[in-house]
């Protein structure tokens, strides 16, 4: 037959023996490489808090703690300090089950919501707000950043938490938050989220965060 | 006779036509939110209130999705009887799916579009939407995606395995069973946004850089041999190569959405190299198509469908261009680091979605109408032209503003703003960027207007078809 005088660079089935040996073995390495990874990114505990062991995703309870994001000398890109104790809405002795919850529910607000078809988490959906990776640590929500006193709160979590509530009364652009009914406790469990993202480590993004303000604001 | 009758024999091939329809239908909906979300990028009063950025997007995002779905289904539909040579089984399931997947999709649109938002509780997840960019539907929704997908995979290996199983029918089976398969990744809840984020990249990307990739290489096949009479064994042997390839690079390219969501550090590494490898699967698809084209201009057999064979070219260069070359221009970490999340992802989106898949299953939809009037040849009209060229030129052109916008916003918020709340107001400020926004808009508008004569091509392109034919045979006959 004319097949066997083919050379096997022309014949259908070793390259279809090929593809199957190459997607084997790209689907199992993923698998493994999934399997090594949902453990790293998998919440730690309120014991590593405690005992000060660094997690990729730290446990809920990360909002008892300040959280700061600065440049790592080894690995060359900022990532997220764990540092001493902090208030949050009054309280720092969330327990590992509570903080859970509320993140938890700030998470579900995030996706009742639709936050992400304005925004992006961890530098994913739409472009039409700012990126929430890091905006609980964001310098316009701190004591001299221009939206706490707009809003007249003492604290980050305060000021956002009215924010979100009545981003009509707080425009700070022409392009609008709108009014999405975000109650009370929903506001309080979507900060609780926000702090507990800002506290993953992202390898360093975003880069650069607010480190060259007073090159750009030379007052 | 000028005719407008079924010319198909076969209850597959008129599913198909039914599910073309709807899907164009949803990209009529897909443009009209694109156009109100860009309006909204310059005036942000516009709808204000009514139907806010978050909402048009997530329409314009989930009709693409939906239409593109159903336009894979219908091209399905259409090859099978072809390429089998029987009947589809089930056919009558088959065509109850499709009115209930019809009906589930209604519904899901007129919620999101009357309800929009519910209270952060399990109850909005279920009813109204997910909250996830792309698989926002709500989870009775997906529950029933499921089934109905079940059911269509269901007739196509019974058909498969009653008729004749060719090549492309083989791969597109393996190729249907993994893309539905990965559905399942993003249907459930999680509390930790890095797991949730890892499992929804195993949908999207595995979608868009691994099964739909195979998907269109495997009709293209089918395609290029109905349209220019491709030879079936190259053809056959060349998707085997770019399943190797294209499965070899885009699963490990998932990599690329690992970098900053929290997963390890070597997924820096397993992204930067698989990643960077998927544009040379598209690379070989665009030779193959234009090498084809070649030797087939060298016989001078006519071609059979010039719209489809010119839409097959569109896709042969928006996906090469598309995917390949602009998403390797942020695929590699020391580039992504500061192009993540920006316009400049927008950009690539929009070439790459509209280079692979919508011009491809633009391409398939001109076979099925040819055979729905049993045309022998198709030539290419004014409005099949002006269509293919508007469209073309209006995705391209939003393309290349919004690269402006990517460049802009990089710099500027990203470089030096460090990517902070103000720094981003700064970047969207920033007259360079308004302008490209402007341009965008201008753009989507010529996209919608090429939009409009291909409605209307292919509502008349059967009937001009017929008349030239019917010409061309009397002038045959009064010749001889
Ligand atoms: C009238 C034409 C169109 C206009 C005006 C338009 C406008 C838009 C706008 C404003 C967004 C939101 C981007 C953001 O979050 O900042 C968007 C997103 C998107 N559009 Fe379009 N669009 C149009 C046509 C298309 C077409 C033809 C496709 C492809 C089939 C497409 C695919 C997408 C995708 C994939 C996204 C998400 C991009 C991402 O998240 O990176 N659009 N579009
Ligand atoms: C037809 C195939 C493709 C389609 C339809 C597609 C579409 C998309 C879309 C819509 C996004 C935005 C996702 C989001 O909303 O966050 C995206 C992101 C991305 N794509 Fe593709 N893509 C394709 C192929 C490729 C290829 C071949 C490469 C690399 C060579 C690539 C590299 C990337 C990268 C690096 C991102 C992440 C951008 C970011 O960090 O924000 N894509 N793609
Ligand atoms: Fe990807």
């Amino acid at each position: 037959m004319e097949e066997q005088k083919i050379s096997v660079w022309g014949s259908v089935r070793f390259w279809r023996n090929t593809a199957v040996w190459v997607t084997g073995f790209a689907v199992l390495l993923l698998i493994w490489l999934s399997l090594d990874t949902i453990p790293q990114i998998s919440a730690g505990t309120i014991e590593d808090l405690e005992n000060g062991v660094t997690k990729r995703v730290p446990s809920a309870a990360v909002i008892n703690y300040e959280i700061g994001y600065e440049l790592d000398n080894k690995r060359k890109t900022e990532i997220p300090i764990i540092g001493g104790k902090q208030m949050f809405f009054g309280r720092n002795d969330y327990s590992e089950e509570e903080a859970t919850e509320l993140v938890s529910h700030g998470k579900m607000t995030v996706q009742s919501k639709n936050c992400m078809n304005c925004h992006t988490l961890l530098g994913n959906g739409a472009y039409y707000a700012p990126d929430l990776t890091k905006s609980w640590l964001d310098p316009a929500w701190s004591e001299t950043g221009p939206y706490r006193p707009m809003t007249g709160k003492a604290t980050t979590e305060e000021a956002m938490a009215e924010f979100l509530q009545h981003p009509n009364k707080y425009p700070t652009h022409a392009r609008m938050m709108p009014d999405l009914g975000i109650t009370p406790d929903e506001a309080i469990a979507v900060v609780a989220f926000l702090k507990h993202m800002s506290s993953i480590d992202t390898n360093g993004f975003p880069r650069n965060f607010n480190k060259i303000k007073g090159a750009v604001n030379a007052k | 006779m000028l005719s407008r009758v079924m010319n198909v024999q076969y209850e597959s091939q008129k599913l198909a036509i039914n599910y073309f329809q709807v899907a164009l239908i949803l990209f009529g909906a897909q443009l009209l939110f694109g156009l109100t979300t860009a309006i909204q990028y310059l005036y942000p009063q516009f709808l204000f209130g009514i139907i806010d950025f978050s909402v048009g997007r997530m329409v314009h995002l989930n009709a693409m999705i939906v239409w593109l779905l159903y336009a894979m289904i219908g091209s399905v539909y259409w090859l099978l009887p072809d390429e089998t040579g029987i009947e589809t089984v089930g056919i009558k399931i088959g065509r109850l799916l499709f009115y209930i997947l019809t009906l589930a999709v209604t519904i899901v649109v007129v919620v999101y579009l009357v309800v929009q938002v519910g209270p952060g509780n399990a109850m909005s997840r279920w009813l109204i939407h997910e909250g996830r960019e792309y698989i926002e539907a709500p989870r009775w929704a997906d529950i029933g995606i499921v089934v109905v997908v079940l059911g269509f995979l269901g007739n196509v290996f019974a058909t498969a395995f009653k008729g004749k199983r060719t090549g492309i029918v083989t791969v597109l089976m393996i190729d249907l069973l993994a893309l539905a398969g990965l559905y399942l990744a993003g249907m459930f809840y999680t509390k930790n946004v890095s797991v949730d984020q890892f499992w929804w990249w195993w949908v999207i990307h595995l979608w868009v850089e691994a099964t739909w990739e195979v998907y269109v290489a495997a009709v293209i096949g089918y395609g290029l041999i109905k349209t220019i009479g491709a030879n079936r064994k190259i053809i056959e042997m060349w998707i085997w190569i770019e399943v190797a390839m294209l499965f070899g690079s885009g699963i490990l390219g998932i990599g690329h959405h690992y970098f900053w969501i929290g997963t390890p550090e070597y997924w820096l590494e397993i992204g930067a190299l698989f990643s960077a490898l998927e544009p040379v699967p598209l690379l070989g698809m665009f030779v193959h198509v234009i090498y084809d084209w070649g030797k087939q201009a060298g016989k001078r057999t006519p071609m059979t469908n010039t719209p489809a064979f010119s839409w097959f070219v569109v896709t042969t260069f928006g996906n090469f261009l598309g995917a390949g070359v602009w998403g390797f221009m942020h695929t590699l970490p020391q580039i992504n680091l500061y192009t993540h999340g920006t316009q400049w992802t927008a950009a690539h989106g929009h070439l790459a979605f509209y280079g692979a898949y919508v011009a491809a299953l633009i391409g398939m939809m001109y076979i099925g109408l040819q055979g729905k009037y049993g045309l022998k040849e198709m030539r290419m009209t004014a409005s099949a032209k002006w269509g293919i060229t508007l469209l073309t030129g209006g995705v391209l052109g939003m393309t290349m503003a919004l690269t402006i916008a990517g460049y802009v916003q990089t710099f500027i918020e990203r470089g030096q703003w460090g990517a902070t709340w103000q720094g981003y107001f700064v970047g969207q400020n920033s007259p360079w960027m308004i302008q490209a926004y402007g341009w965008r808009l201008a753009m989507g508008v010529v996209t919608i207007l090429g939009f409009v004569f291909l409605m209307k091509d292919m509502m008349t392109i059967a009937r001009t078809a017929q008349r030239e034919n019917l010409k061309t045979e009397s002038t045959a006959t009064a010749t001889a």
